[in-house]
């Protein structure tokens, strides 16, 4: 059997994609990879996406966007692909099936950065962890250190002050990327302070983490700076490994898409002629649950379009 | 799929006569979530040639912290008392199983 569409990826951009399809009557899979439901699904409160005015907890929206979709039969499996062949029709493989459609979305999002030391990987769930939201709880009456200077950041060390009495935000410039009302609410909690400039070079510990080795960016100077738990929240890649050579990526491994001159074009369209792609994969810039909801609508709407141009019905 | 608490682990894991799987879990953690049905999943495939429950962190701090769970999700291999593999974060079946078929 050939699906209309297949949709890799199941967070805001993937699950608007497919609630899109589904009602449209395609016939749609959802491959929702090695995190289903993606970044929301290690946040906590979220008040910028609009409908739900006392805020609500990221791992539930994307759970409501699932059970959304569900509604209007949409499959959804819980595979990871690695790779997508194109003849008459798209073959996706994960690994253990192979599954054909007429269309693909991509919106596989980005996943959590590491510095990259060897001695991270070694203490990782030792006192190293990407997700504050999971590991916090850990560190009842611990002082950690948070590394990064986006929302994230800001984000898991107001978190994480429900736990510990100090955390330290270390960043290696003195600008943030943050939100002005992100970082003003970290500015304020006295139980939050900062250290600039600082590069982190190594994790210190054996068995568990003791401390951080930082090097000033300015004056070169290495300092040891004693903490119990290390939150990494240095930014994201995007999560496309697996299409490399079969649609065009940027330097940094962002989809291409053509964002058509014209509005009236197709905006979501890759290299590749039925292969569309929205959401965080796409977009170095917003990073928004919001955005990527909206992108993968647009994605949606795309390939009905080209569906009913290569004499698929559509009924949207 | 079984939960062992505090209480329960020294009968139904350390003194198991089979390799048991252990997910170490909680509710406001959103990978666990995920790694969740994903247990299930390798308890269906191994059948009988291993045992697999999980473990509340946050109701069985005994054993959280016995084991220096500092990360969740994290799984552990028991094999006749001893932790003979750990995994941290979201595992596949795949990965699992194939431990669990060693």
């Amino acid at each position: 059997m050939t699906y209309d569409v297949i949709i890799i990826g199941s967070g805001p951009a993937g699950y608007t994609a497919a609630l899109y399809t589904s009602r449209a009557f395609l016939k749609t899979l959802v491959l929702s990879g090695l995190e289903p439901g993606g970044q929301l699904t290690t946040t906590t409160e979220v008040d910028n996406f609009p409908g739900f005015p006392k805020g609500i907890m990221g791992p539930q929206l994307v759970t409501d966007m699932k059970t959304q979709v569900e509604r209007f039969g949409a499959e959804i499996k819980q595979e990871v692909v690695t790779g997508i062949n194109k003849g008459t029709v798209f073959t996706v493989t994960t690994q253990n099936n192979e599954y054909t459609a007429k269309t693909v979305i991509v919106a596989t999002g980005a996943s959590a950065m590491y510095l990259g030391l060897p001695s991270e990987e070694r203490l990782k769930g030792k006192g190293v962890s990407g997700c504050a939201t999971c590991d916090g709880f850990f560190f009842r009456g611990k002082v950690v250190t948070v590394i990064g200077g986006g929302d994230t950041a800001m984000e898991e060390a107001t978190f994480l002050t429900k736990f510990s009495p100090k955390v330290t935000i270390v960043h290696r410039r003195d600008e943030f990327r943050a939100s002005a009302i992100m970082l003003d609410r970290a500015k304020k909690d006295d139980r939050i302070s900062f250290l600039t400039n600082k590069i982190v070079e190594e994790i210190l510990g054996d068995t568990e983490v003791t401390g951080i080795r930082l090097k000033d960016a300015k004056t070169g100077e290495i300092t040891d700076y004693p903490t119990q738990g290390v939150f990494l929240a240095i930014g994201h890649k995007p999560s496309t490994g697996f299409l490399q050579g079969v649609v065009e990526l940027d330097p940094k491994g962002y989809v291409v898409v053509k964002r058509g001159v014209s509005p009236l074009a197709a905006q979501t369209e890759t290299t590749v002629p039925g292969i569309f792609a929205a959401g965080d994969c796409v977009d170095p810039r917003y990073r928004q649950a919001i955005v990527a909801a909206g992108q993968g609508c647009m994605a949606a709407m795309d390939a009905e379009k080209y569906l009913e141009a290569h004499g698929t019905e559509v009924h949207a | 799929m079984a939960d062992v608490t505090d209480q329960t682990f020294d009968t139904e894991v350390l003194q198991s006569d089979k390799p048991v799987l252990v997910d170490f879990w909680a509710v406001w953690c959103g990978p666990c979530q995920v790694q969740g049905p994903i247990v299930e999943e390798v308890a269906a495939a191994v059948g009988d040639k291993a045992k697999v429950v999980k473990l509340n962190v946050d109701e069985n701090p005994v054993n959280a912290q016995k084991y220096g769970i500092m990360s969740i999700p994290t799984l552990m291999v028991f094999n006749r008392g001893a932790v003979t593999k750990q995994f941290i974060g979201v595992t596949s079946k795949d990965t699992l199983v194939a431990e669990l078929n060693k």
